[in-house]
Formats: structure tokens, sequence, C-alpha cells
């Protein structure tokens, strides 16, 4: 029933050599790099289309990169049970799924992984497009003539002409260019204004590259000609476009889903960076393969994103078991100091620490207030959410409108961490009185700095992510310090009476 | 340097809170088993049965509906005490010494309305005192008239007396005394007093608060290492019968001594704390290995004769009498 020691040791033993085993394979058989850097850097981008089939025939068409300039294709892999896929290249890359029937939601996944090459691909021209002849209606006519003239005047070739324009289309004050915005999406009132000013440019879409993102849309971008040379403008965000951040999708303007037999198709992408070694890059070839490691890694990047986060939990649970059983700092609950700590993670630390001590401080304090109520618990507990909810959409709008956007992120998920804290706290004031709140509260916020801190490293992400065995050591060193009897830390002042030879007589 | 503390602790055989989670509680208290303990209803209905005498249980208030019948579970004249039934660490409970016209005196001797006390009650039902506020119960106890023996050694609050019961011998035990310090609370970090006791005669051995050595009762100045508990051994024999009752190896069986009626079980601990080793100064591992090895030589021998409470506290207090190992400078 209950196990002897020395089998806990043999099992904890098993897993860390299980553990270490798993990971060496995977350094040595796909070289994956036991440290970040030194490496190719790896965009897997997933796109996802969706859709209801209505029972006839369904043809999906997916615009799907070439070689996007600044990235090489290195795998490409298709997930679509019951269709026949082919790629079409006619200038431009196609994926075709098809089938003779299919009903209800549908579901394809298009995956492909690039690799950073800024030398690759880079910047063929293709052909100019055509510039077309521009016709306003009347009452955008003059807005747009000034807009063109006052950025003509300060630009000397194509490239500065869109800079300009841009600057002008981002400005919120500028009633010309507002006025063609109510009319024309960005990308547009920005193609047309080019081409007015006889500069060939066209509206390309792309992805812009962020690690973890899901259900990304792509972008509109402008792509603007200038003799044998290119350049990429977000007429959205007034500014010129950094080569590495985006990823064209297709470059040719045209459609990027075409849907027959289906209604409501959509495509979103998910996206993840991930590092390899150049020389296991050429070995583990296909993304294919994945599905035969047992790994994270085939799973879909959404999936994958969320797991970067939750592959550091068992991280963060081994820093609490230490602070706990070694340290013997009290915290409430035993999983609350990681979630905290996972919060820190979205916010960031300093942001996070104010936060927290912000919205707990003042949700304890709603609580006294509410104490002359004379509610039920539960009711009291409730009010206290409700309270705390005001306070955290005070707090992000307060801290944007004084620059400090990151106050912005608090969004869902610390949110509910943050309630449950004050409810936890709340419950154990009312228990236990404020001290205990006091000692429990810190006990738990150094429990997450600490695990905060593990947990950021970027080589300790890294390697938790590309190496699952390692989880089985965590596992290990969690099951090893269950079985300690020795004294913690803080209790070796608490018994130091017994500590000085007279035994603490008088 | 830690090193050397943590070895010095383990020579004095003090447990530290791993050891005690890991080779007592988990080792000799079953799970099913905490139920009977934290809920302090079951404790008292199973103490009827097994014969060991607790505080007068005069009825139980189980919903808001029930709280009208209060004046009908009451005796006039007589005070009460109000306690949840899932309580922990003796809070929520409401002294009554007196009640007249739907007027209470409190313990404090405040006379509060029949409001408060009901709208205490309801509280109480809807779970404020209870870990995690799940809903309980309220029961309405006798008053403990404490034996005036004790009167100068305490202030305000009811000392009561813990015993560590280890797989059915007391183990060590200690008798807290509560101060202007602990707000009437026996509960050692608030400020209460903890005296160790010896268990073969029930005399303080010292005291210590805010696990520092004292000698006098901070509020009324009595010299603690006069008290003697009256009683002792029956008092021992009910601490020890509760390992029986409660199918607990590692017990804190909270005692307190009733003026007409004797030593009663207040309540019992599945986890009791490790104070008790500072109050005593002393460690509890010597003790639990003597014990281990006891039974193991019963073992051995197949020696299954009965072993009642009564033999049980014999061989502890055999053993564990302050007169088998004279204490330093005593």
């Amino acid at each position: 029933m209950k196990l002897a020691r020395s089998s806990l040791f043999w099992i904890a033993a098993v897993l860390i050599l299980v553990g270490i085993a798993h990971s060496v394979h995977r350094h040595l058989e796909h070289g994956v790099p036991w440290f970040p850097g030194a490496t190719d850097t790896l965009w897997d981008i997933e796109a996802t289309v969706r859709l209801d089939a209505s029972g006839d025939p369904v043809r999906v068409r997916l615009a799907v990169p070439g070689d996007a300039p600044g990235f090489k294709r290195v795998a490409e892999h298709t997930a679509s049970p019951g269709y026949g896929l082919s790629f079409v290249d006619n200038g431009h890359r196609h994926a075709e799924w098809t089938t003779r029937e299919a009903v209800g939601p549908q579901v394809l996944y298009y995956r492909a992984q690039f690799q950073v090459d800024p030398t690759l691909g880079s910047r063929h021209v293709g052909h100019p497009p055509e510039i077309r002849r521009i016709a306003w209606s009347p009452s955008l006519q003059v807005a747009s003539a000034q807009v063109l003239r006052n950025a003509y005047l300060q630009s000397a070739d194509g490239f500065s002409l869109a800079r300009a324009l841009v600057r002008r289309l981002a400005d919120a004050d500028n009633q010309n260019a507002q006025l063609l915005l109510s009319e024309y999406p960005p990308s547009t009132t920005l193609v047309r204004l080019l081409n007015q000013a006889e500069v060939p440019a066209r509206t390309v879409h792309g992805l812009v590259l962020e690690d973890g993102r899901r259900r990304q849309s792509l972008q509109p971008f402008v792509q603007v000609f200038e003799g044998d040379a290119w350049r990429l403008f977000d007429p959205k965000g007034g500014t010129e476009v950094q080569d590495e951040e985006v990823l064209l999708w297709e470059q040719a303007g045209g459609p990027v889903l075409v849907v027959e037999g289906g209604r409501n198709s959509r495509v979103t992408f998910s996206m993840l960076e991930t590092r390899q070694s150049a020389a296991g890059l050429g070995e583990q070839g296909t993304v294919t393969d994945a599905v035969f490691n047992l790994s994270i890694h085939s799973l879909p990047l959404s999936e994958q994103a969320i797991f970067q986060s939750i592959l550091l939990l068992p991280l963060g649970a081994l820093v609490v078991v230490f602070f706990r059983v070694v340290v013997g700092l009290e915290t409430s609950g035993t999983f609350m100091p990681v979630l905290i700590a996972l919060a820190f993670l979205e916010m960031n630390l300093l942001p996070g620490l104010i936060t927290f001590l912000l919205v707990v401080g003042g949700g304890l304090l709603m609580r006294q207030a509410m104490a002359h109520l004379n509610l039920l618990l539960v009711a009291r507990v409730s009010v206290v959410i409700v309270c705390v909810i005001g306070l955290i959409s005070l707090l992000s709008v307060l801290s944007f409108h004084l620059g400090f956007t990151s106050g912005l992120k608090v969004a869902l998920f610390p949110m509910i961490i943050l309630a449950w804290t004050i409810e936890r706290m709340s419950i154990l004031w009312e228990e236990e009185g404020p001290r205990d709140v006091f000692k429990q509260g810190a006990g738990s916020l150094i429990t997450a700095i600490a695990a905060f801190w593990l947990m950021q490293l970027g080589w300790v992400q890294h390697l938790m992510f590309n190496f699952l065995g390692l989880q089985l050591v965590v596992l290990a060193g969690i099951v090893l310090l269950g079985s300690y009897t020795g004294y913690r830390l803080l209790e070796l002042w608490r018994f130091r009476p017994f500590l000085t030879p007279a035994g603490g007589r008088t | 340097m830690l090193l050397r503390w943590a070895r010095r602790l383990r020579e004095q055989g003090i447990v530290g809170l791993n050891e005690r989670n890991l080779s007592l509680i988990n080792r000799h208290n079953p799970r099913e088993r905490f139920p009977l303990v934290d809920d302090k209803l079951k404790t008292k209905l199973l103490a009827r049965k097994y014969g060991i005498a607790s505080p007068e249980l005069l009825g139980v208030i189980h919903s808001q509906g029930e709280i009208r019948r209060l004046e009908s579970i009451i005796q006039p004249g007589r005070g009460f005490a109000i306690k949840p039934s899932r309580g922990s660490g003796g809070k929520g409970i409401l002294v009554i010494l007196e009640h007249k016209d739907g007027w209470f005196r409190k313990g404090s001797g405040l006379w509060v309305s029949r409001r408060d006390v009901v709208r205490y009650l309801s509280n109480l039902l809807s779970g404020l005192y209870t870990l995690g506020g799940s809903p309980d119960v309220a029961m309405i106890e006798a008053l403990i008239e404490f034996d005036e023996h004790f009167e100068s050694f305490t202030f305000e609050g009811v000392p009561d007396i813990r015993v560590v019961v280890y797989r059915g011998y007391p183990l060590m035990a200690m008798m807290r005394l509560s101060t202007h310090a602990s707000d009437g609370k026996a509960n050692l970090h608030q400020g209460a007093i903890g005296v160790g006791l010896d268990l073969a005669s029930g005399r303080a051995t010292q005291a210590v608060q805010y696990d520092r050595p004292v000698h006098h009762h901070p509020d009324t100045g009595r010299r603690l290492n006069e008290l003697q508990i009256p009683d002792w051994t029956r008092l021992l024999e009910l601490a020890a019968g509760c390992y029986e009752m409660s199918g607990l190896g590692y017990l804190g069986t909270d005692m307190v001594l009733d003026r007409h009626r004797g030593p009663l079980l207040l309540e019992l601990n599945a986890r009791p704390g490790l104070a008790i080793q500072m109050a005593n100064r002393c460690g509890l591992a010597p003790r639990v290995a003597h014990i281990d090895a006891h039974e193991r030589e019963r073992i051995r021998q197949q020696d299954d004769t009965l072993y009642p409470p009564a033999a049980r506290v014999a061989f502890a207090q055999r053993i564990f009498g302050a007169a088998q190992k004279p204490e330093p400078g005593a």
C-alpha cells in the first residue's frame, strides 16, 4: 500500500534516467540544440481553413507562399482527411483541396516551416503591377489631390512618397486623409494614391510574425515598386515594414481563399518560433516526421503555442514544493503561486507585481468595507469579485492613458487569477485574520517571483519545450522533495531555543 | 552552519513539520477518519458512544429556519456556548454567560441583543467559520464551569490541556493558558502560554510564551510552576481512549477540567502542531521511537492481551515521567 522510501528513490532514479535518455536522444537524433542561440530561426506557420460544406463537391483554393522574400520554405505539410490535394503553381502558388462530397464543418490544415534567411529569395522584383487610372468620386477628388500634393512636395522618389503618404494616412488629425479612409480601406487608399502619382504599387497579404500567436489573420500591406526594387509599407501603422517581421503569404494581390461548395469559410493562422541547429535541420526535413516522434511538435501550432506555457508549469510546481517543504514558506494554496508566476509571465514582473499588489490590496480593502453590509459569505465574495473586475478595468484604462501599455495585458487569464487570489485571501482574512493573510500573501508572492524568475529564463523555456523528457526529471525532483523529512529552513528559526546549549533557560 | 543546526535539533529528537506529515500523520492517520475529528458534532456523538465525557450537548441547529428554535434549546438562566461544528482553531465560538428577555451577556461581559445572536448563528450556518466557506451546523453546549483551581492561571479564556496521543499512548502534554495578548484564546501563536506537563504527575515542568521561557503569567502574575492538574491519570486515560474511538494513530486531544464533571473532551485534532515540543522543551521523536519499539516487542512476543487505555497510560507514565529523566537544572 505505502511504498517504502527506497522504492521511491528507485522510481525517481528511473524517471531521471528515462528523462535524460529521451533528451539525449532528441539532441542526437533530431539535432535539437541544448541551448538556444547558435541556431537558425525557424517559423512554423499553420493556416487553418474552416468552412461549412453544403453537401456538394467542395473545392478550396488557398494561396500559399512560394519562397517568400527573406524566408526559405523548408517543409510543407497538409492535413485534410478525405480531400484530394494538389499544388498549383501558375505564377502564384495555390494549394487546392477537392472532394466529391462533404457535409458540415470542415477543417483543413496547411503547415509550412520557414527558415529566416535574409539572403534568400531576396527581393526579386517580378513584374511591377500595371498602373491603373484612378478616378475618385467628386467628393474625394479634392481631398486626394491635397494629400497627394503635400506628400509629393516632401518626397524625392516613389519610396519617400509612399512614406509621406503613409504618415498622413496614419495621422488622425489629417482631415483629408481621414475623408479618404472613410471610403476605402487604408491599403486600397494608399495604392490608389500611389497609382495616381504613377508609382506602381499593389496590396499584398502578409503575416506579422510574433512567437506563439494564435488565430491571427493576414494583414494587407502595400508593396511599392521603384526601379528594380520594392519595399513594403504598413498603411495603418504609418511605417515602412522591417523585412524579417513580415512573411508575405501571397504576392500577387489576388484572393487568399476561394471556396466553392461551402459557406462561412475563413482562414486563420498560428505561428511558432523555433530554433534548430543548421545540422539538425537537414536531417529532420519534413514536419511529417514529427508524428512518429510522439512530441508536442506534432500538434497543431495553436496547441503548441499553448504548451509553451503549460510545459513550464511543472517547473513552477517544483519551485513551490521546494519553498514549502524545504524553506517552509506558507503559501495560499499549492498551485496559486504557479498561477501568479504565470500571470507575471504574461504581464512582466514589475507591472505584474504592481498590478497584483494594487488589485489584491484594493480588493481586500473593499472586502473590509463590505463587512458592514452583513452579507452571506458567497455573496460577499462575489461582490468582491465584481469590484475587482471594476478595479482591473480602471487600472487598465489608467495605465493606457498614462502610457504604460503593459497594464492592458491584464487580460482574462491574469484577471481570473487575481480575482481568485482575492477570494482566497478574503476567506483567509475571515478565518485566520490579517496576520495570516499577510504571511501567506507574502509567501505566495516570494514563491511566485522565484518561479517566475526560473520560468522566464530563455534557456529554461527552450529546454522545457524542446525536451519533454525533462518533465520526468522535474517530476522526479518533486517526488524526492515530497519524501523529504528533514527540517524546513524556517523551522531552524522556530526551534532556535533548542539550539542554544542551555536550552534557552535563564 | 545550517546543517549543524539541523543536526543539533535531530539529536534532541525534535520532530519537524515534514517528518510529522510523512512519518506520523500519513502513516498513522487514515484519511477516511479525518471527518470524524474535523466535524465536532461527529466527534461528540462518537465520544458519547465510547463513554468519553464531553461538554453536554444541549441541541443542534441545522438550518437557517431552525434558528427560531434557539429559545427552546437553551435553558432559562443558564449560560451556553455556540460552536460551529466544523470550525477550526477555536474560531467562531460564542460564549453566553446568561440571558434575559432577549438580551444575552457574552463571555466578555457585554450585553448583546437577540438580533446579534441570530445574525451570528446565520453567519455560522452559512459557513463563515469553516474552511472554504461550506455550510455548517451550530452546536449548542452547556457552559464548562472550569475548575477554580486554575482561576489565577489564566486570563479570560478557559485553559485547556492538549495531550498528544500516539498509537493510543499519551506522548506529551501541555496546558494552554490564555493571556491578554492572546485575546482570551488558547492559541500559542496568538500569544497564549504553553505549559509543559509531566506525564507522570501532571505537574508543570516549564512554560513558554511566543516560544520563549516564562515563569509567571503576565496578566495574573501567578507562578506557573505551581500548576498541577488534578485527576491527572483519569484525564490521560480519557485522552488515550480517544485512540480507539477515532482510529487515529497520531492524535491531538484537547481536554478541559470541569468543576463538577472532571476532565472532558473538547475536541480532537488529526494534525496536532509541534508547539508542544517547545512547551516541554523536549522532542517527540525519542518518545515515538520508544512506543514503536514497545509495540514491536509486543508483536514479537505475540502479546495479544487486551491493552486498555489505563495500561497504556501507566506505561507512558512510567517511561516518560519527569522522574525517569531529570531535566537539566531542575
